[in-house]
């Protein structure tokens, strides 16, 4: 009799059935220990700074001063912002690299309106006139895609890559045709003197009316997902298209008005960074912010209210690593290093939730 | 479960934050002492030290030649006046929107005394600084509105650039003089890198040309903008179109080494062509083409304006200096450069610190064919969209004793005259 002896790997890979939410939780605390002891090993090793002080100097850095928190909050709202709207979009699986020229032209008609009705218009109506149009342009930015998606089954992350580039154009040209004083390339502070089209501060906070948008949405897109029909078919169309069709869901309608949605939520967030946040438009406005939403949606696994912590946390390590920057000469590259680390753990740890690895048992147990 | 564990951890987060936030006086304070406690420690070490903090936003970091010279020119005035550098606090990459507005107030928050910021676009945002925190002296470098905004702790400084650039086009005269001798070029056309079409980048090529005229009088120039100060490709193939054009020596406006290691590459082929450069040595990047590099020595003005604040003494809305100050030099002359360069950089020089040459003297150039006798410059800065005016200034005649007063004025270059001999190509 002839046994074939297969000698067992020293590691298996084994897909988790199911995770309680104490050891998910556990293994993302874990992860997030590892990172900042490998940050910690990187930082000592290449500048010999007790990583202890940088910790510090990062937590400072974001939340140091009320003047910092408040632009740490700020910042975190805007990036929020983009990511609840790209949640249906990635829900669905449509992949909307988009964001980007969403926010762009959202950015644009704002800039426009605060240059050209911002002497004529009161500015609670002219804010809610920037509301409007922002929402409509990033809906077209995102319908185009779509629309060439269902109708002819284009790739939409080529399609969504390329509008980027169309309103980083539109913007330049618009940026040259603003700009102040002429020949800087820039626009400037818009309305510096009246402040017309400028966020008005609520309760006393300048930027309290940025939370108050973005929270507002958040809980509205957290909704829609899970108890309306539309994020019933989202959820479909994500798992399956051929389900869908089943189902009897009519897929060009819900790639499009998801898109819609996707697109105006990122529309608007151009007009909260114009109008709420820098007064004043460039390339720069969305500054790879469209990107960064991706990474936000998906690690929250497009539940809205995860992504306010991972906002604030991406937040949090970008302002951390400029005051390291600032606060001991080291260069921004050295800063960016470790804000990596800590993505690369954080995002690695959730293979090991999806996953679990079984060691080779010790020989005894072996059946012969 | 899973939703509400979200949403309750959510709504935690948030309440810490916003409440913190809300917490204005309790926590500030406590921070303030904390952050003076640490540095009075080192203050109060050595007595006689000076007791200020600075603070710097810088648009770049220190691998961007402009923000180096900003870096060096502050560490340098710091060293000469005995200021500790653990008491200047550095912003690197901060960009000229909301960021830099950010940055100032967080700076006047942490304690900081004077402000500097070394792009023209953080203007805006410096002067927006400047007017909540009226106790802290804000200098926004190359920006033009400090004479006339009326903020009393808002100011410009800038260094009369327009000297280096006319001195490294004497030197750019010299080798094209020796090439047109020896009969390798007959067509003395110069092409210009520049970043926009802006006063400060008109004022910076037309000196460039009068240095060359100095010495080659029929040389003419083409100008080429990239829009942008710091692009690397772009700058490189501005460089090459213009070498195509048949244009003999690149001149630069612009930040990054582009243009000189495009200019080193044609010249490898064996192109006639040299480069000059503009704020950092290019003979690292183009050894055999770069001739020399014009550069603003900031210390100079930083020392002034500090030696001034410490002082107590009221520091000057505008604030321009020149060579005669020492803010102005060229960098080391290379291997290329023809015989007799250093003897007529020498005299260039010395007629700039005595008087004897003046850089825009109007008869020097004209403009469409004429001399120009008298040239009235309006100093208010207009809002461009909608015609307003932002701050009233003077209108003033800038023509002086047959000079363009550059710099005079305001720190901010004004000379925006294009004269004959120069051709926007875009």
């Amino acid at each position: 009799m002839s046994t074939v002896r297969h000698s067992e790997p020293l590691i298996r890979l084994v897909k988790r059935d199911g995770i309680s939410r104490s050891k998910s939780w556990g293994i993302r605390i874990a992860a997030v220990l590892l990172a900042l002891l490998l940050s910690g090993l990187f930082i000592y090793s290449v500048t010999s700074l007790n990583p202890v002080d940088v910790y510090k100097a990062m937590y400072e850095g974001a939340l140091g001063t009320t003047r910092r928190r408040w632009i740490t909050i700020r910042d975190a709202m805007v990036l929020l912002c983009i990511s609840v709207g790209l949640a249906p979009a990635f829900k669905m699986r449509f992949w909307n690299i988009g964001a980007e020229g969403q926010i762009l032209m959202g950015g644009c008609v704002t800039a426009w309106c605060m240059l050209y009705l911002g002497a004529s218009l009161p500015t609670p109506a002219l804010i809610v006139l920037m509301a409007v149009v922002s929402i409509a342009a990033g809906a077209l930015w995102g319908i185009l895609p779509a629309i060439f998606k269902a109708r002819w089954g284009t790739n939409e992350t080529l399609f969504t890559l390329m509008m980027n580039y169309v309103a980083i154009q539109i913007t330049s040209y618009c940026v040259a045709l603003w700009e102040n004083p002429s020949g800087s390339n820039t626009v400037g502070i818009i309305n510096q003197q009246t402040n017309a089209g400028w966020f008005p501060a609520l309760f006393g906070q300048t930027y309290a009316l940025n939370v108050v948008i973005v929270l507002v949405l958040t809980v509205g897109m957290f909704a829609y997902l899970k108890y309306s029909k539309q994020g019933y078919e989202i959820a479909v169309v994500g798992e399956s298209h051929n389900t869908a069709r089943y189902a009897g869901i009519k897929l060009s309608r819900v790639i499009i008005r998801t898109m819609a949605i996707s697109g105006a939520i990122c529309g608007l967030a151009g007009f909260l960074a114009v109008s709420g946040v820098d007064h004043t438009i460039s390339t720069n406005t969305a500054g790879g912010r469209g990107f960064t939403a991706i990474i936000v949606a998906w690690l929250a696994q497009f539940n809205t209210f995860i992504m306010v912590l991972i906002a604030l946390l991406l937040v949090f390590l970008q302002k951390g690593a400029s005051e390291i920057a600032s606060q001991f000469n080291l260069n921004d590259f050295a800063s960016e290093v470790i804000t990596g680390i800590i993505l690369f753990c954080i995002i690695g740890s959730e293979f090991f939730i999806n996953y679990k690895l079984i060691f080779r048992k010790k020989k005894g147990g072996a059946k012969a | 479960m899973k939703k509400l564990l979200a949403l309750l951890l959510t709504a935690v987060m948030l309440l810490a934050l916003v409440a913190c936030g809300g917490n204005n006086t309790g926590n500030n304070g406590g921070n303030d002492t904390a952050n003076n406690g640490t540095s009075d420690t080192g203050d109060t070490g050595d007595a006689g030290a000076v007791d200020i903090k600075i603070g710097v936003i810088c648009v770049h970091d220190e691998n961007s030649g402009y923000d180096m010279a900003h870096i060096e020119g502050i560490t340098t005035a710091c060293e000469e006046l005995g200021i500790d550098m653990a008491n200047v606090t550095f912003k690197y990459n901060v960009a000229e929107d909301q960021k830099c507005y950010d940055a100032a107030a967080d700076l006047a928050d942490s304690g900081c005394d004077i402000i500097f910021s070394d792009s023209y676009g953080h203007q805006a945002f410096m002067l927006q600084a400047a007017q909540e925190f009226s106790d802290v002296t804000f200098v926004a470098c190359t920006g033009d509105q400090a004479g006339v905004a009326g903020q009393s702790n808002f100011k410009n400084i800038f260094p009369y650039t327009y000297e280096s650039r006319y001195v490294s086009g004497v030197v750019a005269g010299m080798k094209l003089k020796e090439l047109m001798d020896a009969g390798t070029v007959t067509d003395p056309k110069i092409g210009y890198v520049g970043a926009y079409p802006y006063a400060e980048v008109v004022s910076g090529y037309t000196a460039f040309l009068l240095g060359i005229q100095s010495i080659v009088p029929e040389a003419y120039m083409e100008v080429q903008y990239t829009n942008s100060w710091f692009d690397l490709t772009k700058e490189n193939e501005t460089a090459l179109a213009l070498m195509e054009n048949g244009c003999v020596i690149i001149g630069q406006h612009a930040d990054s080494t582009g243009a000189p290691s495009a200019v080193q590459a044609e010249h490898e082929k064996g192109k006639e062509v040299y480069s000059v450069g503009y704020n950092i040595d290019m003979l690292s990047v183009a050894p055999d083409a770069a001739l020399t590099s014009s550069q603003n020595v900031w210390s100079v003005l930083y020392k002034a304006t500090l030696e001034k604040f410490i002082a107590g003494e009221e520091i000057p809305a505008d604030f321009a200096c020149g060579y005669a100050m020492g803010a102005q030099t060229i960098s080391a002359l290379g291997s290329a450069c023809a015989e007799g360069t250093q003897e007529a950089v020498d005299a260039a020089w010395a007629g700039i610190k005595d008087g004897s040459l003046n850089v825009f003297d109007t008869s020097k150039f004209t403009v469409d064919g004429k001399t120009v006798d008298s040239y009235e410059v309006d100093f208010s800065i207009i809002d461009f969209n909608t015609g307003d005016v932002v701050f009233e200034g003077p209108v003033v005649n800038v023509i002086e004793n047959g000079v363009f007063q550059e710099s005079v004025q305001r720190s901010a270059p004004y000379f925006d005259l294009r004269i004959d001999g120069i051709t926007e190509l875009n």
